[in-house]
């Protein structure tokens, strides 16, 4: 009885947090589309990622929310932010008196990828998803993930790291390349 | 598992996966639109981890830290290209970028 009591109060507590962070990220997602000016943006989109390495760790990923804090949060928001103030604060020019037919078929393609989403997923999958399980304790640890990584998945972990290789010197050609023709 | 059933997750990825979809196709700025398409490729990971859990299978998480990497690489070379179009004293409006329209 005690045992199933606490049990119950864990759940309650694992949906507040899942609420919660659910809430953070669709509404700092939706700063990130709203927001006129890039730099906020950029900080919106800190605490989508925040929002969502909770989510992870909901999902016992422990290896990934501290993956995502550290690449996202760490590296790729800093180099945004570094881009962001080196352009300048350049803000988007208001709409010109144009077609504002454009946003309306914005909204609605959207909407229809949304819808699209919804339907495929619950017409193929949703007797599968509602039922629930445990997973053991080792499941998404640093130790459990390198041993998936680096046992059964060596070479999607060598092509990334040739994808990075070329993306880094992708970067440094476009960058050397317009100072040369400024 | 305790707490929501994986198809709560999944909607939620569905949901920012479609608000990354309107910043990309209703924003004009270019780093504007960069952030957006890490909403969605963030929206992927998020349904990859929440299957991955629900399978017992890791090769979902191990996709999504491949789908990190990718974006890492495809952030790197979008904004050497805002960098570029600095230089040159180009717009960063995507309306105004027009010379390879045919």
């Amino acid at each position: 009885m005690n045992a199933l009591v606490v049990a119950s109060a864990g759940n309650a507590l694992v949906w507040i947090v899942w609420v919660v962070a659910a809430f953070a990220c669709l509404a700092s997602a939706l700063a990130v589309v709203s927001f006129s000016n890039p730099f906020y943006s950029a900080l919106a989109l800190i605490g989508n990622l925040g929002s969502l390495a909770v989510m992870y760790l909901l999902l016992s990923a422990e290896f990934v929310a501290a993956a995502q804090v550290l690449v996202y949060a760490g590296a790729v928001i800093v180099m945004f932010l570094f881009v962001i103030a080196y352009v300048g604060p350049r803000r988007e020019t208001p709409w010109s008196g144009g077609p504002s037919w454009q946003t309306f078929g914005a909204v609605a393609a959207a909407g229809a990828l949304l819808v699209e989403i919804v339907v495929a997923v619950g017409m193929q999958a949703s007797g599968s998803l509602s039922h629930s399980g445990t997973v053991g304790s080792h499941f998404g640890t640093p130790a459990w993930i390198g041993r998936v990584f680096l046992v059964d998945h060596l070479l999607a972990f060598e092509i990334t790291s040739v994808v990075l290789l070329v993306a880094a010197v992708g970067g440094v050609i476009l960058g050397s390349h317009a100072r040369r023709t400024a | 598992m305790q707490g929501p059933a994986v198809a709560w997750y999944i909607a939620l990825a569905a949901c920012l996966f479609g608000i990354g979809a309107l910043g990309v196709l209703i924003r004009r700025n270019t780093l504007v639109i960069l952030l957006s398409l890490e909403l969605m490729l963030n929206a992927g990971n998020l349904a990859l981890i929440a299957l991955s859990r629900h399978w017992h299978n890791g090769a979902g998480q191990i996709f999504a830290l491949a789908v990190m990497a990718i974006a890492a690489s495809e952030v790197c070379v979008g904004l050497g290209l805002v960098v570029a179009l600095n230089r040159r004293n180009l717009s960063l409006d995507v309306d105004t970028l027009s010379e390879l329209r045919g």
